[in-house]
């Protein structure tokens, strides 16, 4: 009977790391597309150079304690324009309550960027993300994608396509610091 | 010890479910059916008679899974399930290969009807990533482990145990039988040399003779499981990004880009992109193949790559400090490879942009100057030497017009337009030109400048594949234990030959694994110079 | 003389010589011959087999000084290739086991397939980026071979049943039978069709419009089916009204149903008239022709072509494959179409060999296994080449 007994257990367990195995790879395939960066993550930090104001940086690190939009955008990508407004309109009001902007065009050439800033009269930093390395960092695909940051430094929200007013005022309340 | 055990007459014990005796090999009665010994005058060798696990108890559910999955006829309906479903995935192309806008869903059904709808319908779009196909391949891999062990045990064991003196109804049950030969003491001596000379090894005990060669050939099938098992591993470790990266960047001539999954450790600049085509002169041997098709043939795609790593903490956004690392080229069949990682030439658009556009500007005939628009980094205005001034108002990479006027549908140089106004001093006058298609409108019929366009220089873009694979020397070493398995399973064969002495008489049984053709050859061989009979084939097809 | 012509003019001998060599091979059969006229038979079916061999070989190593590279990176180059490594393996196998019947299918067989391979375009072309590499020369080579081998697996499996299926009543066995050979005369008449219209330079053109813009479409052959929606520009062409279905994709789909359903027509007619010649089924009325055989010989023969042919399609046709296109791509396996048709293949002689080695599958049933085998094969290099087409797209 012992002998049996052992033969049963090998058998359990034989086929208990056979069938743990399967499921952990199946885990792991269903996984597999899932962005590497999620809501809840520390936001990457990056500096780039402002365009709206010479000489001037900005970095992300600085700015915690404020909650953050990184607006991914591009001249080309008309849903991005379309939403400029909104947030130049929310920034008013919002950035002295402690919610920064960070707009980052992806285009190539810097005139089209400062031609489209200036005629819309914006406000809020505008940055050049030449090397596309931010957009790496974040995992851009489509445009436009904003990242909602809370005031600790963690994304919040990760938004892909353009905003509604509407929505994106209460995702500012969510960024907003206490 | 199992009460059910069975002890044959020649003394030995035998697991339950054993169907020959593992020291003598006479039949044990009530278990001829597990092997189809009852119908058969020829014993079944396969697994040596031994008591398989599986085939014995089935009581509890883990016995009956292990039973299920030990079965080879689970495992070839198995691989009969994969081979079909596999088959009908390429009837059409996968998702990853549609090459087409279109959202999978519309896209089969618009394509291909209602064969189409229902390719995507059942998840074949998607087939070789799917849970249910990645299932399949896994019950293969549980079959093949469960039946290797449930084999391999029982009969290394049989094989083991193996007497040289065997019992009688064992040796004449043999596929390959002499029967009632007179030997002598010269021709048992002769038949041994014979034996041994053909590499048996020969073993005697109380005038019974065995020899017995290449018995690891039996071990074959069980090695090239485990080669299959350790691909499999490969697989699942293929699967972690520590092991395997896959990703792709375009890198136009010129450009210095970060390689995506490196965490922008590593940049590659494009310092030159070479395309070259079949010439029909050149190359007289060709002519009627190149001339029969309508574009040319191309005969190298090659990116002169230099590969930088950033050196120190940048902060991303900030233009690291790079130190060389690697430089070579990149050609199809021919990756540059550097600390781990390769390029790979993976795609080409030649000369598909503009780089930078050089124009002159002048009033009646006289030169006011010129500038060179660099269409990444041009600045939005030029200064001419004669205090001319050209502002660069609109900028529209990839032109096109749309109802608010002329925009742009990508940020890549390929057709690019551009609105220019051009102040003089002298004329004090704001001109505006429209550029396109390397031509130059002006945009009134008052306009007193000229702006031509004089140079222009176009680019070509290079797509780079990103590979990292740690997982390769493991997928070589599961291939070589599998190719090793076959061949030592296939090419050698397990013989024995069993010379048993009855009343004066000698009873000669042969076996082989395989290829009993060449078994008999041999043994015309091994039995020349003695007086052993005939052969007879107990199982021959007629 | 260039090296061309000399590669050309070797082909058409090849195939000349291994038409006598069919014919002596035809000599061995029936019982009435004497054994000595029979095995005088089998002497000069081999010596021609071999010559034409030699023949083949000439003409494929001109073609190879001609290009510079080894023949074997197209359509046309690989079946020929193919062919060659059959009629080898043939040669080997006759001097191992020295059954001569086996040629009276062996090399008609390589004579339909290079056949087959000769209605492709036959012009030297240079190698593209992607073939350049020695791991052409190895892995292309390699696969030719093994299925090569395999093939005789389905030769002796052709052999086996024409023997041992019961030919008395009809049955499953003697209708899959008859369809085989159906599907060779096919190709026969697909090598007909071609040759016949070839030499008349028939031409017609049909246009389509295909995403806006007008295409034209030929034909080399009568169209029985004339592109969807399409219109015929051509002057006194025949046109029978009848339009290829509109969800078969693709601008060739035309003709490419046209020549595969031509095809079967004219297979259907040979098969027609040499029923009404015989009156009797085809596999019926070679039954006894073939005489008296050793069944576990032939079915020996059938095992051990697996038992090469399978070893080395897994180096040839999955691991030189997979080191190669980790060295082109980066990476070694991609579910491209031909990739899955080779592990098709491979689970398939994989089950070939459990079945026997484990079920004990002997004899026709493992016969049947050979032959679907060779299906699949030529499956993989027909209709995964010119219908489904990925990165392998030859002609």
């Amino acid at each position: 009977m012992e002998k049996k007994k052992k033969r049963l257990v090998f058998r359990t367990i034989v086929l208990s790391v056979l069938v743990l195995t399967l499921i952990f790879v199946l885990v792991v395939n269903a996984n597999q597309d899932r962005p590497k960066l999620e809501e809840g993550d520390p936001a990457p930090n990056f500096k780039l150079d402002r365009l709206d104001q010479e000489g001037e940086t900005i970095e992300l690190a600085d700015l915690e304690g404020q909650g953050v939009m990184i607006n991914f955008w591009a001249t080309y990508c008309e849903p991005c324009k379309e939403e400029m407004p909104y947030m130049d309109q929310l920034y008013e009001e919002y950035n002295d309550q402690g919610i920064e902007i960070i707009a980052v065009s992806v285009d190539k050439n810097e005139i089209v960027i400062n031609n489209f800033y200036n005629s819309l009269d914006l406000s809020f930093p505008s940055v050049h993300d030449k090397n596309e390395t931010v957009m790496e960092a974040y995992e851009v695909i489509p445009l436009p994608t904003s990242y909602f940051i809370n005031p600790d430094g963690t994304i919040e929200r990760v938004v892909q396509g353009p905003l509604t007013l509407e929505r994106l005022e209460e995702y500012f309340l969510e960024i907003l610091p206490q | 010890m199992s009460v059910k055990s069975v002890k044959c007459d020649c003394g030995h014990i035998n697991h339950e479910g054993t169907v020959l005796c593992e020291a003598c090999g006479k039949p044990i009665e009530g278990n001829q059916h597990i092997d189809g010994n009852d119908e058969k005058h020829v014993l079944e060798m396969r697994y040596e008679g031994s008591a398989r696990r599986s085939k014995t108890y089935k009581r509890t559910f883990i016995d009956k899974t292990w039973a299920f999955f030990s079965s080879v006829k689970v495992g070839v309906w198995l691989i009969v399930i994969t081979l079909v479903l596999s088959a009908l995935g390429t009837i059409y192309p996968q998702e990853k290969f549609k090459n087409s806008p279109l959202p999978s869903s519309q896209f089969y059904v618009e394509e291909y009807g209602l064969t189409g709808k229902i390719f995507y319908q059942l998840g074949f779009h998607n087939m070789y990533d799917s849970w249910w196909y990645i299932t399949l391949v896994a019950l293969i891999g549980v079959s093949l482990i469960i039946c290797s062990i449930d084999r391999y045990v029982p009969l290394r064991r049989a094989l083991k145990n193996q007497k040289t003196k065997r019992h009688e109804i064992f040796v004449k049950r043999q596929r390959l039988v002499s029967e009632d030969n007179n030997l002598t003491e010269d021709d048992l001596n002769q038949l041994k040399t014979n034996l041994k000379s053909k590499r048996y090894k020969v073993y005697e005990d109380d005038g019974h003779i065995m020899a017995e060669k290449n018995r690891f050939s039996r071990w074959g099938a069980y090695v090239n499981h485990i080669g299959l098992i350790i691909i499999l591993i490969a697989a699942i470790f293929r699967m972690f990004e520590v092991m395997h990266v896959e990703d792709y960047v375009w890198v136009r001539e010129g450009e210095t880009r970060v390689i995506p999954s490196t965490n922008q450790e590593y940049y590659v600049k494009n310092e030159e992109f070479i395309y070259e085509v079949y010439d029909p002169v050149q190359q007289e041997q060709f002519r009627m193949a190149l001339e029969d098709v309508e574009n040319p043939v191309p005969k190298n795609f090659q990116t002169n790559a230099i590969i930088y790593k950033a050196v120190g903490e940048t902060i991303t956004g900030q233009e690291p400090e790079l130190e060389e690392v690697e430089r070579g080229e990149v050609r199809l069949n021919q990756p540059v490879t550097f600390d781990g990682y390769s390029l790979y030439q993976a795609g080409t658009q030649v000369e598909s942009e503009y780089d930078s556009m050089t124009f002159t500007v002048s009033l009646e005939d006289e030169s006011l100057g010129e500038f060179t628009f660099d269409t990444d980094d041009a600045p939005p205005q030029f200064e001419l030497e004669s205090g001319t001034t050209v502002n660069v108002d609109g900028w529209f990479p990839e032109l096109e017009f749309t109802e608010s006027g002329p925009s742009s549908f990508s940020k890549f140089p390929r057709n690019p337009g551009m609105i220019l106004s051009v102040e003089n001093p002298e004329t004090n006058n704001l001109e505006r030109f429209f550029y396109l298609q390397e031509d130059i409108v002006p945009l009134s019929d008052e306009n007193q400048l000229a702006v031509e366009v004089t140079e222009v220089d176009r680019r070509s873009a290079s797509g780079l594949s990103v590979k990292k694979d740690y997982t390769l020397p493991l997928f070589g070493v599961g291939a070589a234990i599998f190719m090793i398995g076959v061949v030592q399973g296939l090419y050698w064969y397990h013989r024995r030959i069993w010379i048993h002495p009855k009343d004066g008489k000698y009873l000669i049984g042969v076996h082989t694994n395989k290829n009993w053709f060449g078994m008999k050859q041999e043994l015309d061989k091994v039995t020349s110079g003695t007086n052993v009979g005939e052969f007879t084939d107990q199982q021959e097809m007629k | 003389m260039d090296f061309y012509s000399i590669s050309s003019g070797f082909l058409y001998a090849t195939f000349f010589i291994y038409l006598i060599a069919t014919a002596f091979f035809g000599m061995t059969l029936g019982n009435k011959r004497d054994d000595n006229k029979k095995s005088k038979a089998t002497k000069y079916a081999m010596i021609f087999t071999i010559i034409g061999f030699i023949s083949q070989l000439t003409s494929y190593i001109f073609r190879w000084l001609e290009a510079g590279h080894i023949p074997v990176s197209n359509m046309f180059e690989y079946v020929y290739f193919f062919g060659m490594m059959l009629i080898l393996a043939f040669i080997v196998i006759h001097y191992v086991y020295g059954i001569s019947a086996l040629g009276l299918i062996a090399l008609p067989v390589a004579i339909v397939v290079i056949g087959y391979g000769s209605m492709f375009p036959q012009e030297v072309a240079p190698l593209v980026p992607s073939l350049q590499s020695s791991w052409l020369y190895i892995h292309v080579t390699t696969v030719g071979l093994a299925q090569a081998i395999l093939a005789i697996s389905f030769i002796a499996g052709m052999l086996f049943l024409i023997v041992k299926v019961d030919q008395s009543v009809r049955s499953k066995e003697t209708t899959f039978l008859e369809l085989i050979i159906y599907g060779i005369l096919s190709t026969i008449g697909f090598i007909i069709l071609s040759t016949t219209f070839g030499a008349m330079d028939y031409e017609a053109v049909f246009t389509k419009e295909i995403d806006g813009y007008q295409e034209e479409i030929e034909y080399d052959m009568p169209a029985l089916f004339a592109p969807h929606d399409s219109e015929i520009i051509t002057e006194d062409r025949f046109a029978s009204g009848l339009e290829t279905p509109g969800w078969m994709q693709g601008v060739d789909a035309g003709p490419k149903l046209n020549s595969l359903v031509l095809s079967l027509v004219v297979g259907l007619i040979l098969y027609a008239i040499i029923r009404l010649i015989l009156r009797q089924r085809v596999a019926a009325y070679l039954q006894p022709k073939f005489g008296k055989i050793s069944p576990d010989v032939v079915d020996d023969i059938m095992y051990r072509a697996v038992a090469i042919g399978f070893p080395l399609f897994t180096l040839g046709g999955l691991i030189f494959a997979a080191i190669w296109a980790q060295e082109a791509w980066g990476r070694f396996w991609g579910w491209d179409p031909k990739e899955v048709w080779a592990l098709v293949t491979w689970f398939f002689y994989a089950v070939f060999l459990h079945l026997r080695l484990a079920k004990g599958w002997h004899g026709k049933k493992s016969a049947w296994l050979a032959v679907i085998g060779f299906v699949i094969i030529m499956f993989n290099l027909i209709v995964i080449n010119l219908v489904i087409a990925g990165l392998h797209s030859y002609a």
